[in-house]
């Protein structure tokens, strides 16, 4: 707009740069409390200046977390959520919206509904299905009569048991089981023009073929925006591997990092080693970072698009 | 309506099976199975069944704790979804303005969305402690002013503010994009009338980005409901006497600690209700209510 307002833009300056300070300052502090050795953190008035112990703590917070181990569970499981969910979102959505059938709305619905209840909603049965992942399966046969009915005439009883505590399946399935995808898919699938859908029949393409060939080359933009929210999404999982995992050798990074500190409570106990914690932060959240600003254009859009 | 498709509909249903099946053993047993479990008492690790009827949620509604955890978690919802949706949208509507390093502003505004909630949990736990840091130093100016260690109210707000910090990036984004969608004719026939930038701001953009609004404060309560689990588990533990005992957290402790999977199935069949509830408001009330357009 051109009008000129001096005033306007030096208050918008200053409430801009207010508002960036007020989210860079924790990360500050924590940055110069990793640059410390112990003493200094808790020294009295607060040392607000990095200091030049930065690299040690990081190495102490590497080792002390096995973060290295960490990092490769992590970097698995964000790479499992993100294919399966790209993947599975993607011929979901081609199953729901080129082919005619009565079941499409329906098959839409009942997808669509799992937006509604997060993970950690019904934490506690999910939880129960990761212990025998043939759960829901079983209580089928059983209700429907079929483990009765087999265990009747061949004598054997139906048990259909898969753990997937401390699996990388079980860190894995319940976090694609959303709809988060598969809109965002659906929604852009359904602006392809038909005229494409008839030229590739014309063509004699079937339709895995105009998948393969129109689809999926047209989506790279969805697959981008969508691989940079699960990678986030998945790596930054806490609730659920802090369940699932018991074997350390499957811990997920989040959770490691907050067993790098004492938990909270009354009875005092010993200091913990702040500085050794805010190093290990530093080192869990930079990766996500570094995904979030190198793929923002991507990211953002998605984000809008899915509305997660 | 589109009306070329493939025939074949053998190949549709290959293409959604695996989707249906994923969905069906960790989404539709599984929330079954809670409204199951609801209503029986059961033994944690197998054992019987028994039916209860509704025994499971007189217990939890005659449970103080429970309403404990409810008031509280209305608390964290209302401080840190104000504090994250005013914070957001000022900044939103200014940096709309695109004024010289608006790229910057974006870029800086957007990044805290990345970071994982145990972490954000743990920085301000640290940035609180009245052990280390600003706010020793502050208690030795002004001794015991601080200390959410035995200070109910402190907790609360201290996990407030890592909350609702958490929150400002994802917000930041979804009002910068409706911004960006209000017609830029709109606001030039508004600077032909006179309206000076801050007027346009109140009498355009605001109200034309109600639905957006709306929106965003739905996701945030839903959100703080659900997603403040890593933030509160790092940063109080539901503590002190139990002052941040968030809803999704007692169920956690309940079910998991405790090993009541009854009361614990019981508690999150309400705490769906409850966000079934506001997703059920968001669709059908404000989406078809707050359209200037």
């Amino acid at each position: 707009m051109i009008e000129r307002t001096p005033f306007l833009n030096i208050a918008t300056h200053a409430i801009l740069a207010f508002g960036l300070l007020m989210l860079l300052l924790p990360m500050y502090l924590v940055i110069v409390a990793a640059s410390h050795s112990l003493q200094d953190v808790v020294a009295v008035p607060p040392n607000l200046l990095p200091g030049d112990q930065l690299w040690i703590n990081l190495q102490a917070a590497w080792a002390k977390g096995h973060l290295g181990e960490r990092f490769v569970t992590t970097f698995i499981v964000a790479m499992g959520v993100m294919t399966g969910k790209i993947v599975l979102s993607c011929i979901t959505a081609f199953g729901i919206v080129f082919f005619d059938h009565r079941l499409k709305m329906p098959i839409f619905w009942l997808i669509f509904i799992t937006l509604m209840l997060p993970l950690e909603v019904r934490i506690v049965p999910t939880y129960a299905v990761a212990a025998n992942a043939f759960l829901p399966f079983q209580t089928l046969l059983d209700l429907s009569g079929i483990t009765w009915l087999v265990n009747a005439l061949s004598g054997v009883e139906v048990k259909l048991e898969w753990n997937l505590l401390n699996s990388y399946a079980g860190l894995i399935m319940p976090l694609v089981a959303t709809a988060t995808g598969t809109f965002l898919y659906r929604q852009f699938f359904l602006t392809i023009p038909e005229e494409l859908v008839e030229a590739a029949k014309m063509d004699g393409a079937g339709p895995l073929r105009f998948l393969w060939d129109v689809l999926i080359p047209l989506s790279r933009t969805n697959i981008a925006a969508l691989a940079t929210i699960m990678f986030v999404y998945a790596w930054n999982q806490y609730l659920w591997p802090l369940l699932v995992v018991t074997d350390q050798s499957y811990a997920m990074i989040a959770v490691e990092l907050s067993r790098l500190v004492p938990k909270f409570s009354a009875t005092g106990g010993e200091v913990p080693k702040w500085h050794i914690a805010m190093a290990g932060t530093l080192i869990v959240m930079l990766p996500p970072i570094v995904v979030v600003v190198a793929m923002q254009r991507w990211f953002v859009r998605g984000l809008i698009n899915t509305d997660k | 309506m589109r009306r070329a498709y493939f025939k074949n509909n053998w190949v549709a249903a290959l293409m959604v099976a695996p989707q249906l099946l994923i969905v069906f053993t960790f989404f539709y047993f599984p929330t079954s199975q809670a409204l199951y479990w609801a209503f029986t008492l059961e033994q944690p690790w197998g054992g019987g069944n028994t039916w209860v009827g509704f025994d499971n949620f007189t217990a939890i509604l005659s449970d103080a704790y429970y309403w404990q955890s409810i008031w509280v978690s209305i608390v964290y919802a209302a401080g840190s979804t104000a504090l994250a949706v005013i914070m957001a949208l000022t900044l939103a509507i200014f940096a709309d303005r695109q004024l010289a390093g608006y790229k910057l502003y974006r870029v800086g505004m957007i990044w805290p969305y990345a970071i994982a909630a145990p972490a954000v949990g743990l920085a301000f736990r640290f940035i609180f402690t009245p052990g280390a840091g600003m706010m020793m130093f502050v208690n030795q100016v002004f001794p015991d002013l601080w200390n959410p260690v035995d200070n109910g109210t402190q907790a609360m707000a201290m996990v407030i503010v890592a909350g609702a910090w958490k929150q400002v990036a994802y917000n930041f984004i979804f009002f910068l994009a409706g911004l960006q969608s209000i017609p830029r004719s709109l606001i030039e026939a508004g600077a032909m009338d006179g309206a000076r930038v801050l007027r346009r701001m109140r009498d355009i953009q605001l109200p034309l980005l109600a639905p957006t609004f709306f929106f965003v404060l739905v996701i945030n309560i839903t959100d703080s409901f659900t997603d403040s689990f890593g933030i509160v588990d790092t940063m109080t533990a539901g503590g002190p006497s139990r002052a941040t005992n968030l809803m999704v957290y007692k169920i956690f402790n309940d079910g998991f600690q405790g090993l009541d999977y009854s009361g614990a199935a019981a508690q999150s069949i309400i705490l769906m209700i409850l966000v079934i509830a506001l997703t059920f408001v968001q669709f059908r009330y404000i989406e078809r209510k707050v359209h200037y357009t």
